[in-house]
């Protein structure tokens, strides 16, 4: 993985340093309050319902075991011993101090960390593929173009006041799995169909929150040298015409829908035709210093098959489970990506202690090559495990309570915070899933089911991305009460989609009846091995409108 | 209104005016708004002219007047409006050569910003002055020594500066 070097260092040092003196000039009165919020904002700190909270920056979701060992730490001393990985995957602490924060950041500078740019009105952190360099269907690997738009969002001069926030996710794989499509910008890695060069498909302004929309492709093939040039086009457009006087419009998305996609690509190419592209670009030898972080791991020549594991699963039916369903195929023989799973029944989505930290820094240091990933489903990824080795980090895991074989099944729900911690939030998400899951706790009826997401948000800025769940779940504010909102059909791949509603809202209480009743109904109409999303597809929704009208006026099923 | 510089503050030399009158009226470096440019040129008078020009003006309309002017302040509405920014960064594209100045309730944070899209100075509102002196803009615009967008400000950005590294 990336490593700083005497530049980055200093960089996010006097970063740190700046914010200290940003803290200073709040508290002696040079700042008003105002003014000091955007500033702490893009330092990723946010005064939530209860206290502060800051969140952490994971680059493209890459970890080693030394970064997880100190959050582990940070976790321990400023926060309640836990911290919280996000849809973004980042990590979030709920309960630090404003006086610990520029401490706070010191110790993640020590471990090449920072918060910067993971809120406020600018670029955020840059999100990936978590299976990047691992996936067999990858034309490239993305994190070295994520690296290097962290690098050139940082500090950017020209984009640190834009309309609204903006987001960029990066995949270099024919499946999607980093939701470029609703996005401000995606960015998908592919070859010249005619010249075989490496380029950019490029897609602007895809987003949820309370408008959701798909992305349009505005380049079909932008040369992978042109990168940052064109970027800076997109942003400048963005920046001077994006609207600034309606924070529920401003969002990228909503420039593009109103000009419409050919006018905005227009204005974009005019833009780019005026720039000096050679001043602005990433030197390439400067695109192959970042690459080479990311060079494969030394790896063993192994082969494919492994028959310690074989003869492991036949003896043990729950890590035959795990495998199967948190196991993904890895591109070098002999070799497994694992997904960690953060969702135990009737736990909080994405919530991980500092103790588990410890224990999964150390099985990451000794089984995966010191290299760990965050997930946008708020999980986690041991990326290089051997295949012999899997037994044993199997039993790692059951020890350390990470051993959740859920990975991508109805349990697998992905939350925002909801009322239990954020400010904005009309309705709780957590207890939702915490509810549904204990519904579906038994893991071969979960298997049984097979993949289904579930995604919950708390309110309809969508940071539990509900419109793009299988089934999304979305807790509005009715007459004083908690009212839940469902939709169907929603997908954040390749085959993006929104999710349409269903029927009427319904009470808290109704809702894991609900998901029960959708189940119920996609296993009465789904064909031999068809999975949830596409019964959804083929069958439509009638037959679950049904079903559910009946569940809601209260008729047996 | 104070004028802050890379160097420490400057007097303000411009006397903003609102109407064609003015034109006749005031004496020396006038700061007329975008509209009265035609008639101020007109007016051929022997002292400097600046441009007061919203965040939102095309660089085609300023840049017929590039020659006869020495100062463009571009308004900031407020702070957080990063506007003024992309057109700094577009009329030095277009050849504009003289001062730049940012007007209006700025804070000292975004001074290398504003300096590195191509500003030269800031104009601030007084009681913005009052809350902000000039020592924190000047201490602030040296925090974080080093960039890495290519394109922005003098020195060389960190992209740059590695590229130099490994040439030896």
């Amino acid at each position: 993985m990336y490593r700083y070097d005497e530049f980055d260092e200093r960089f996010v040092r006097e970063r740190v340093q700046q914010f200290r003196t940003q803290v200073e000039r709040r508290l002696d009165g040079s700042l008003s309050d105002d003014e000091f919020k955007p500033l702490r904002l893009k330092n990723g700190l946010y005064l939530q319902l209860h206290a502060y909270m800051l969140r952490i920056a994971v680059p493209y979701g890459t970890l080693n075991g030394k970064q997880l060992r100190q959050l582990a730490l940070i976790g321990e001393r400023y926060d309640k011993g836990y911290g919280h990985f996000t849809t973004r995957q980042n990590l979030q602490f709920n309960w630090p101090q404003l006086k610990d924060v520029p401490d706070i950041l010191d110790l993640l500078a020590d471990v090449e960390m920072h918060c910067i740019q993971t809120s406020g009105n600018c670029i955020r952190n840059v999100t990936a593929d978590q299976f990047a360099g691992i996936a067999k269907d990858e034309v490239e690997d993305p994190r070295p173009t994520a690296e290097l738009l962290r690098q050139w969002s940082s500090l950017h001069p020209e984009f640190a006041w834009l309309p609204r926030k903006f987001k960029i996710a990066v995949t270099g794989a024919e499946h999607d799995r980093a939701a470029i499509k609703v996005h401000d910008i995606g960015l998908k890695v592919r070859r010249h169909p005619d010249t075989g060069a490496t380029g950019y498909q490029v897609v602007v302004g895809g987003g949820l929150g309370r408008t959701p929309m798909i992305g349009k492709v505005i380049r079909d093939f932008l040369p992978k040298d042109e990168l940052l040039a064109y970027l800076e086009a997109v942003m400048r457009v963005y920046n001077a015409e994006g609207r600034r006087d309606n924070k529920y419009k401003a969002r990228v998305k909503i420039l593009v829908h109103e000009i419409g996609t050919e006018e905005f690509v227009r204005r974009v190419e005019a833009e780019y035709a005026q720039l000096d592209g050679p001043t602005v670009n990433a030197p390439e030898s400067e695109v192959a210093r970042i690459a080479r972080y990311f060079a494969p791991p030394a790896y063993e020549a192994l082969p494919e098959d492994s028959a310690v594991l074989d003869a492991a699963r036949r003896a043990d039916p729950a890590l035959d489970a795990f495998v199967a369903q948190n196991g993904f195929a890895h591109r070098q023989p002999g070799y497994l990506a694992l997904t960690i799973s953060l969702k135990p029944v009737g736990g909080v989505p994405g919530d991980m202690t500092s103790e588990q930290m410890r224990a999964f820094a150390d099985i990451a240091e000794r089984y995966s090559f010191d290299e760990l990933r965050v997930t946008h489903a708020q999980n986690l990824v041991l990326p290089h495990v051997r295949k012999d080795d899997v037994p044993r980090v199997f039993e790692a895991l059951k020890a350390a309570g990470l051993a959740t074989a859920n990975s991508g099944l109805v349990t697998d729900i992905i939350a925002c915070p909801g009322m239990d911690y954020c400010a904005l939030a009309t309705a709780r998400s957590i207890p939702i899933a915490q509810e549904i899951a204990k519904s579906f706790a038994d893991e071969r009826r979960q298997a049984e089911i097979g993949p289904l997401q579930i995604k919950i948000s708390g309110c309809i800025n969508a940071c539990g991305h509900h419109h793009v769940g299988h089934i999304g779940i979305l807790g509005l504010e009715k007459s004083g009460k908690e009212n839940y909102q469902i939709t169907l059909g929603g997908d954040a791949t390749e085959a993006a989609a929104l999710g349409e509603r269903l029927g009427p809202g319904i009470d808290a209480e109704a809702v894991p009846g609900a998901i029960e009743t959708i189940v119920g109904t996609y296993l009465k109409v789904r064909t031999d091995g068809e999975a949830f999303i596409d019964t959804v597809r083929r069958a439509g929704l009638d037959p679950f409108k049904a079903s559910f009208d009946a569940y809601v006026a209260g008729e047996p099923a | 209104m104070t004028v802050v510089t890379p160097t420490g503050e400057v007097p303000n030399d411009y006397v903003r005016i609102e109407s064609a009158d003015d034109l006749t009226t005031v004496q020396g470096p006038l700061l007329a708004p975008l509209a009265l440019a035609g008639a101020a040129v007109e007016a051929r008078r022997n002292d400097r002219l600046g441009l007061s020009v919203a965040n939102d003006t095309k660089v085609d309309a300023i840049a017929p007047f590039f020659d006869a002017i020495d100062l463009i302040a571009v308004e900031f509405p407020s702070f957080s409006d990063g506007r003024g920014l992309s057109l700094a960064k577009r009329l030095r594209r277009a050849g504009f050569a003289g001062r730049l100045r940012a007007s209006g309730p700025l804070i000292a944070d975004q001074f290398a910003e504003a300096l590195a899209c191509g500003f030269d100075e800031i104009q601030l509102p007084e009681t913005m002055a009052a809350r902000q002196p000039v020592a924190q803009w000047l201490a602030a615009k040296d925090i974080v020594t080093e960039h890495y967008q290519s394109g922005y400000g003098a020195d060389r950005s960190i992209l740059q500066k590695r590229l130099a590294a490994r040439k030896g």
